[in-house]
């Protein structure tokens, strides 16, 4: 059941960074990386650097704390070393924190390769990491005891330090005693009540680097002989290069070389500014291929006719919204079922009032500040490969395969990452297969640098998605039959987790927080259909998924149902989700922090929202005001139900920045496709949020034991419902589309 | 050509439109100033020219001969000016990668006006695009350094 991991031979850089700290000292790992429950410790090696430590403590007494995962600003920075120190009871001030190599022992513990995503990290390693701290704890003490000739049931642990009656000694001190103790089996964990770091709020450890531009990001990696390449990519997506003419390339002062690679031309240079020019003066003749038509406008209608031609009735049956002939290039004609119960037609039959509503959102680019980078140096037996991801494993596989070197011979150095939420996790490894790729035909290592245009029009994005529903509800207001038809493209399908995340066609990701929403489930009528066409547009993961566009269709339709009954779209919340009691503790507390039920400010209107993602359950109350058709938000009061927070602020701070994310896209973002060009290029019509749009954010925490969940991403989904609702109680208008725009300025 | 960068003379080889950016990036090797868009919509490249702040990316180097560049390494010697010092203290950093602009296009407002109003917050710093969304606490971090009197 063990996969024991090779230790390799450490690199310069590694030497160069832990060989002043650690001079042997106890060093915490694992072998066993999916199953935390057969974790063992072992003895520092004779070098200073383990492929699979958690932790060592240094005869200095630093306590460094390995990361498995990637510091993206969600805050696992501080989050995961809390962790350890909670257990290991070390002295705060002297934490250091590395990013861990791309080994096997660093994979995820539910989904085995190294990676973050999905708002995993903290709840995933609680285990892990309180267990590497507890472990280091106890062979301390039993160190101590020895030393001091007491029992270890006699020696206290506190702020890095054993203490027996008055005897002190330091960690440092005890590091390289214990690392030659025998390893315990088994150790206690601590009861939450004696809890110390857990729970309070913490500031992030990250900030000193950050706030004074020492923080490396893979942007900033420089060494001597390092090139910089910027490559000209596909004007359309899947467009070849059929010739290119690099005359005027190589003419730039500073260009060294232009090569060709599967993804475009790449023009390297001396800097990045060189190989800008060059690439600006590269002529490319490319094949543009099947997608030069493309066009986003079009595709809606198409996706329109396959969700079953508006106005008409959905058919009956199991033939859900047949595709017309022109689209059937598109997609299967048959929809997939992703949920279903009872009968909805009759049921639609029979109910006292039908609604019927279409909603629809736009293809999103994740648009991190950080434009996509990775350095590559490929020397003899080694591939190194310096880059912020969130896919290491993926990288380390795709850059072995290109190189022909094993896996284990890819070295990857992570950085901070400036921004991820998704685009830094392909399973294509996008940008860091075409840096290897130019560092190959390069012969140097090479930094591939994308512009901000080249991120914003080189795909893998948010897919665009139609729904179109029907609800009958009873006498009673309430909702009896729902019957959901969704279109827009599967991120999996194709993808190496296909087998793992589409099943009968329905790619989970595609349907989650509809198929699996709480008011559906109590509907005893009810249907979720799914046409997954394939349009050549790259799409992807965009923080919180598919509930970043599912979140806003259920919550304005349970607004929506509320209106149309009469009630109180708190109450009417509340009789709905009363088999759900973290739904309602969420639900309830923004709604009595945002003093639902008072009058609101003369000119605003007061919205809310409540869904469950990624096992954290999240409700806003968003507060609008609307001149000459633009809405602005005001504030936003959250409740948020993660279980257990690990640091109270970070989870503060993971919802007003979730927030900002989503309501960026609420009001602004849209990218679009005419005859097969991104129309969007740059921060200018690829709008984002900004700081005089950003409302005043308050969060509070529901008191929680349960079980925990993430917070990276469920503070997203519920901002646009909030928003929509808080606009429909303004104006009466409901805006069913994102971005949220009024007909006369759409 | 010479550029007073962070109170240092430094030589430079660069043709005379070379953005300020990649000067200091590429050339001196000053990678805390960012790039993030190319085009001044984003500023996470704000560096300082004579006290004023800068989009840098858009600015050629031969403007900047014969003034005093101040980037986020020359801000302070040791994060200890009162805009850093609030930042920490209010915890605003994420990803952190838009911070070096944000930090000085704060540090240029309150150098001019050392209360600035919401209002006045708003006009300084909308230009400085954060994906990770941090804008309430850095709204917050100004007004702190204001208070720390972060006009030296």
């Amino acid at each position: 059941m063990s996969t024991p991991t090779t230790p390799s031979t450490p690199s310069r850089r590694e030497f160069l960074k832990t060989g002043a700290v650690v001079t042997g000292g106890l060093v915490i790992a694992f072998t066993v990386p999916a199953a935390r429950r057969f974790a063992r410790a072992e003895r520092a090696p004779a070098g200073p650097f383990a492929p699979n430590a958690f932790l060592r403590v240094g005869s200095d007494d630093s306590v460094t704390v390995l990361l498995a995962h990637s510091e993206m600003g969600q805050g696992i920075w501080t989050a995961l070393p809390m962790l350890i120190a909670e257990e290991l009871d070390a002295d705060w001030s002297r934490i250091r924190v590395e990013h861990a190599p791309a080994a096997p022992a660093y994979g995820h513990t539910a989904f085995q390769m190294q990676m973050t995503g999905g708002s995993t990290s903290t709840w995933t390693e609680f285990d892990r990491y309180r267990l590497a701290g507890a472990t280091a704890r106890a062979m301390l003490v039993a160190a101590a005891a020895q030393r001091l000739g007491v029992s270890p049931a006699d020696c206290q642990t506190q702020n890095g330090m054993v203490i027996a009656g008055s005897k002190r000694m330091r960690y440092g001190e005890l590091a390289d005693a214990a690392a030659k103790l025998p390893v315990p089996k088994t150790v206690p964990l601590k009861d939450p009540k004696d809890w110390k770091l857990i729970g309070k709020p913490t500031r992030r450890l990250d900030t000193p680097e950050k706030i004074t531009g020492r923080a490396q990001f893979g942007i900033d990696v420089q060494f001597d002989g390092l090139l910089t390449a910027v490559v000209a990519r596909p004007p359309v997506f899947g467009a070849k290069v059929k010739s290119f003419d690099a005359a005027a390339a190589k003419a730039v002062m500073g260009v060294r070389q232009v090569v060709q690679v599967p993804t475009g031309v790449a023009v390297v240079a001396d800097h990045f500014w060189a190989a800008k020019l060059g690439r600006d003066a590269l002529k490319v003749d490319w094949d543009l291929g099947p997608s030069a038509g493309l066009d986003s406008t079009a595709l809606r209608e198409q996706f329109r006719k396959l969700a079953g031609v508006k106005g008409a009735p959905v058919p009956k049956g199991a033939d859900v919204a047949p595709a017309p002939p022109e689209v059937r290039e598109l997609a299967t004609t048959k929809a997939a079922s992703a949920a279903q119960a009872g009968n909805v037609a009759d049921a639609l039959d029979r109910a006292a009032k039908t609604i019927e509503a279409e909603y629809a959102v736009p293809y999103l680019a994740h648009a991190p500040m950080e434009p996509l980078n990775a350095t590559v140096r490929i020397s003899g037996a080694k591939c190194e490969i310096w880059t912020g991801t969130q896919f290491q494993t993926m990288d380390q596989q795709v850059a072995a395969q290109i190189t022909g070197l094993k896996p284990e011979q890819v070295e990857i150095h992570t950085t901070f990452l400036g921004g991820g939420f998704g685009r830094r996790a392909t399973p294509t490894s996008d940008f860091v297969s075409e840096a290897v790729h130019v560092a190959k035909a390069a012969k140097a290592p090479v930094k591939t640098v994308w512009t901000r245009e080249d991120d914003v029009r080189g795909g893998y994005y948010r897919p665009a998605f139609l729904h179109r529903v029907r609800i009958g509800l009873g006498d009673d207001g309430m909702p009896a039959a729902w019957q959901h038809v969704m279109v827009g493209q599967s991120i999996m399908a194709g993808s190496p987790f296909e087998s793992m995340m589409v099943k009968n066609g329905v790619d989970a990701t595609s349907v989650e927080g509809v198929a699996d929403s709480p008011y559906l489930k109590d509907i005893r009528n009810h249907r979720v259909d799914l046409h997954s066409p394939k349009t050549g547009i790259p799409v992807l993961w965009w923080r919180s998924v598919g509930h970043s566009y599912n979140g806003f269709v259920m919550e304005s339709l349970v607004d929506e149902l509320a209106l149309a009954a009469g009630k109180d779209p708190v109450e009417y919340r509340r009789a709905l989700l009363k088999g759900h009691p973290r739904h309602l503790a969420a639900l309830n507390l923004a709604a009595e922090k945002a003093g639902w039920g008072t009058p609101v400010r003369k000119g605003r209107g007061r919205g809310i929202a409540v869904h469950e993602s990624f096992g954290s359950y999240v409700a806003q109350v968003a507060e609008v005001s609307v001149e000459k058709n633009a809405i602005r938000v005001h504030r936003v009061v959250c409740a948020i139900d993660c279980g257990v927070a690990v640091n109270p602020d970070g989870v503060r701070a993971q919802m007003e920045s979730g927030i900002a994310f989503g309501l960026g896209a609420a009001l602004y973002s849209e990218l679009t496709l005419k005859d097969g060009r991104v129309q969007q290029s740059n921060f200018h019509d690829y709008r984002v949020l900004r700081l005089d749009e950003m409302p005043v954010v308050e969060v509070h925490i529901v008191p929680s034991t349960e079980k925990m969940g993430g917070a990276g991403e469920p503070g997203t989904p519920p901002i646009a419902p909030a928003v929509a609702n808080a606009v429909a109680a303004l104006t009466g208008q409901r805006l069913r589309e994102l971005p949220l725009r009024f007909p006369s300025t759409a | 050509m010479k550029l007073t960068v962070n109170g240092v003379e430094r030589d430079v080889n660069a043709p005379s439109d070379m953005p300020l950016l990649w000067v200091l990036r590429d050339l001196l090797g000053l990678t805390g100033t960012k790039f993030g868009c190319g085009i001044a919509q984003c500023g996470a490249c704000t560096v300082h020219l004579d006290g004023a702040p800068k989009r840098s990316c858009v600015t050629p180097v031969s403007a900047a001969a014969g003034k005093k560049i101040t980037t986020i390494e020359g801000l302070s010697k040791d994060g200890s000016h009162p805009v850093q010092r609030a930042w920490a203290e209010l915890d605003v950093v994420q990803c952190g990668y838009c911070q070096s602009g944000q930090i000085m296009s704060a540090a240029a407002l309150l150098a001019k006006k050392s209360d600035p109003s919401d209002a006045d917050i708003d006009a300084a710093m909308s230009g400085n695009i954060c994906r990770c969304g941090t804008y309430q606490r850095i709204r917050a971090a100004v007004h702190r350094a204001a208070g720390q009197g972060a006009t030296a």
